[in-house]
């Protein structure tokens, strides 16, 4: 299936749900590896792998507070990553929507006669 | 009576760790909703956008039958879904699997039902997947919609 080579990587690594649940915590703000952890029910390690492999794309950065290392969601990231969010919803609607007016194209809008 | 203003937009929720669960309501009989469902001519008219229409449209509709949808996207990129028939009780019912292209472990059942009224017919579609997390991805995926800007903005940061 055709794929530009340089956006695989970046879509590989949001195609992975947990990195996306990781994405979608920090949009709301940064948190430590340790409340992530948490909130995701994943063990240290297996966070750590993913915020690596975020970080390698750039999609999140970090800095150190104290003794802390603190994830933030790269600026620019995180219009289209909230998108995502939101994304199946509205894609849903949209569709539905889109077959809505076939349906009443093809079935106009007479009313039907009622039924005895 | 019928009027042309719509009944208001789908409804998406979880009702458990594992499912998707897809409702709306339609002034239609559900014989026509079914059909506009399993024929390729009416689906190529409502499941893509004018962006990202869909270029592969198949559908064998028949227990053991398979289905194929592909979207393009204006750069060239394509996105498929695929799944194979199950259950088919026209007008009422219909159950598939489906499996998106880019991940194909996740296979889903999904179910949907037909069920009418007074001229008026509520759909329900049910997926269902085999992990919280295959759901959760699909939930959160949001790679049907805008996936052209979605992977620009990517290629803008990996380079920047």
């Amino acid at each position: 299936m055709p794929r530009a080579a340089t956006t695989s990587d970046a879509f590989n690594a949001v195609a992975e749900p947990r990195r996306r649940e990781i994405l979608d915590l920090l949009a709301s703000g940064e948190l430590s590896v340790g409340d992530l952890v948490a909130q995701l029910g994943l063990t240290q390690p297996q966070v750590s792998k993913h915020l690596q492999v975020l970080r390698q794309v750039d999609l999140v950065r970090s800095r150190t507070v104290g003794r802390q290392r603190m994830y933030r969601v790269n600026g620019p990231a995180l219009k289209p990553v909230h998108d995502w969010v939101t994304g199946f919803e509205r894609t849903w609607n949209e569709r539905l929507d889109r077959l809505d007016d076939l349906l009443t194209t093809l079935h106009n809008t007479d009313p039907q006669p009622e039924q005895e | 009576m019928n009027t042309t203003t719509r009944h208001g937009s789908a409804i998406v929720t979880t009702p458990s760790d594992t499912e998707i669960l897809i409702r709306r309501t339609f002034d239609c009989p559900a014989a026509a909703i079914f059909d506009a469902w399993t024929t390729p001519e009416h689906v190529r008219q409502w499941w893509g956008t004018e962006d990202a229409p869909l270029v592969v449209c198949e559908i064998d509709l028949r227990v053991g039958g398979t289905w194929r949808y592909v979207v393009a996207f204006p750069d060239g990129n394509e996105l498929g879904w695929h799944g194979t028939y199950r259950d088919i009780q026209r007008p009422n019912g219909l159950v598939s699997t489906e499996v998106w292209e880019p991940f194909p472990e996740g296979e889903a059942v999904n179910t949907m039902t037909l069920s009418e009224e007074d001229g008026t017919t509520t759909m329900t579609v049910r997926v269902q997947h085999s992990s919280k997390e295959n759901r959760d991805g699909h939930l959160n995926s949001g790679m049907e919609s805008g996936m052209q800007d979605v992977l620009d903005r990517l290629e803008d940061l990996v380079r920047s």
